[in-house]
């Protein structure tokens, strides 16, 4: 009988030596080069816009930045120009990049798994001498670095292309810390497109069709993406608290609030019920006209009460960058594990 | 002599429903054993349990002489074509020869394209603009070119029309007998099994009702044929007489 062809290898489970990774390489790069290419070509329209419209506004930048003597009058109506022809289109791209990384895990990365699970091809994938597990970390991990290598490379772009309205010296300039930016400078463009591909592979498995998947991600990425940028970035590190109603503008204001004598904030209605009281002084300037003095910061400030305000200021960029990127890291770790783990333990 | 497949008190159950239930056998090797049984009987339980694909709710299941089952091991020595033969429909022929010759730590490309070429499979065709029989002939390509020592198909005759089912178990049979692969075969065509399986296992309602070499099978119940049996053993054991 063909049991000599048994006898060779007994259950010899340890010294098989596994399949190469250069080899599971060759399977990711032909069975998404077509996800791969379209992320690039995405990217690359972005990049080609942003180079289209970036290179003549830094033009006409840098000519409202030789303006001389920069207090004129003639100066300052030139930033006022460069402001109302070139802010429009820069806050458009900035709210359209927002979609990018949701974009990218969900149409890149979601199907991976769930295709496989959707037409049953997994039964053939998953029981090939690789092994499964193996398999998974070899698709999902070079997708996902791939993918937010692409993309922090195209935020460097855009920082390049969004420095005019990072300076302090315009009037529609945006504080570093901001919502509509801050995601897409420095390092976390590139680790909320991996937080994104993270999700999308766990979303894939999990709910094993295509089309439910893409949309789970789209979904729980913007939740996240609106709890960070609402609750928990403020709160990376504790906010700065001053008196002072003027506040650079390149700080990210969190709060403002009134203390009464006692030094205990105020409630809004308080304040509104104080400033009944306050009657501005009317001067007479010329024989048909008054000049109202309005200041009910002095008034307030005069009978004890306090204005207080919190705020990031804009040192604090690159640490918020770092911690940001970190939990994201963190976070898309956990999740391509989780997703690994389910593969192994949950498949048919 | 090794067994192919090794089940101990094998049980798995999917919402609260056992799928399959205090199953224990043995495969020894060198034989084409088929798994017989109606519908829901438990099959493809069985045999996702046997090739790693789902993991056992009780008991244990082992292959090829005592590797766990679903192992790098395992996997290594066996090759799984799925029920409908799943393969990617949107790669050629060539993309998924070679698709498993990354995937596996040996193939046989010679064996694998030669084989093709007698089939008249166009190498550059898109595997879903193949017909059924072809598409059944090349996944089953796919898994012969690994030279497994145990070749697991899952009902691989439901879809395919008479020639194909012929053409396809003429392929096996050739394998069978070229290499002394092992083979596991789950159907419920009967007929199709009566000239190849040498080995039956009767599975009903989850559980394993009979057995053994088919010869042997046969010769105790008095009956002249695989179908005869099975169907026997469909209808209720206990018409059978002992």
């Amino acid at each position: 009988m063909t049991a000599l062809t048994m006898s060779a290898r007994p259950g010899n489970d340890t010294d098989l030596r596994p399949v190469p990774w250069r080899r599971m390489a060759w399977v990711t790069w032909r069975q998404h080069r077509f996800a791969l290419a379209g992320v690039a070509g995405l990217l690359g329209a972005l990049a080609a816009y942003l180079l289209y419209t970036g290179l003549p506004m830094h033009h006409a930048y840098a000519a409202v930045t030789a303006c001389h003597p920069a207090s004129s009058l003639a100066c300052s109506n030139a930033i006022g120009d460069f402001d109302t022809v070139y802010w429009a289109t820069a806050e458009a791209i900035a709210v359209l990049l927002q979609v990018v990384p949701p974009l990218i895990g969900a149409f890149a990365v979601a199907p991976v798994l769930a295709r496989e699970l959707e037409t049953g091809t997994f039964r053939y994938a998953w029981t090939q001498g690789t092994g499964r597990a193996r398999w998974t970390l070899a698709k999902l991990v070079p997708l996902a670095v791939i993918l937010a290598a692409a993309a922090g490379a195209f935020s460097v772009l855009f920082s390049w292309y969004f420095t005019p309205f990072a300076d302090q010296g315009l009037d529609t300039r945006l504080p570093p810390l901001a919502p509509l930016v801050f995601d897409l400078h420095g390092v976390t463009f590139a680790a909320w497109t991996l937080a994104a591909c993270a999700i999308g592979a766990l979303a894939g498995m999990l709910i094993r069709r295509v089309v439910p998947a893409i949309a789970a991600t789209m979904a729980a990425w913007a939740s996240l993406a609106l709890a960070a940028g609402l609750f928990l970035r403020q709160h990376y590190l504790a906010p700065l608290i001053a008196h002072t109603p003027n506040l650079p503008g390149s700080a990210w204001l969190i709060g403002q609030w009134y203390t009464g004598r006692d030094g205990k904030p105020l409630s809004q209605a308080a304040v509104s019920q104080f400033l009944q009281g306050y009657h501005p002084t009317v001067r007479q300037v010329g024989p048909n006209s008054t000049q109202t003095d309005l200041n009910p910061v002095g008034y307030i400030a005069q009978h004890g009460y306090q204005y207080w305000v919190s705020y990031q200021p804009a040192s604090r960029f690159w640490p918020f960058q770092w911690i940001e990127g970190g939990w994201l890291l963190a976070l898309s770790v956990l999740l391509i594990a989780a997703t690994i783990w389910l593969v192994r333990h949950r498949a048919a | 002599m090794t067994n192919v497949i090794e089940a101990d008190h094998l049980g798995k159950h999917y919402r609260g429903t056992w799928a399959l239930r205090e199953c224990s056998l043995a495969i020894p090797a060198g034989h084409v054993a088929a798994l017989v049984g109606p519908n829901g009987a438990g099959k493809t339980t069985l045999l996702n349990l046997a090739v790693g694909l789902a993991a056992p709710s009780a008991g244990a299941v082992t292959v090829l002489g005592g590797r766990t089952a679903g192992s790098r091991a395992a996997l290594d020595g066996i090759a799984f074509v799925a029920q409908d033969t799943p393969v990617y429909q949107n790669l050629s022929a060539k993309d998924l020869l070679h698709l498993t010759l990354n995937l596996n730590r040996h193939f046989d490309m010679g064996y694998a394209r030669a084989r093709l070429g007698e089939l008249g499979i166009p190498l550059k065709r898109k595997a879903g603009k193949l017909s059924g029989g072809q598409q059944a002939q090349l996944a089953l390509t796919l898994a012969l070119g690994r030279r497994p020592r145990l070749l697991v198909l899952d009902e691989p005759l439901a879809n395919l029309d008479p020639v194909a089912r012929h053409d396809f178990m003429a392929t096996v049979m050739t394998a069978v007998a070229a290499d002394g692969v092992s083979v596991l075969l789950s159907s419920h065509v009967l007929a199709e099994l009566e000239r190849v399986a040498d080995y039956l296992i009767l599975l009903s309602r989850g559980q394993v009702q009979l057995a053994g070499k088919a010869s042997d099978l046969l010769a105790s119940h008095h009956l002249a044929g695989v179908e005869e049996l099975a169907l026997a053993y469909m209808r209720g054991p206990l018409e059978v007489a002992k």
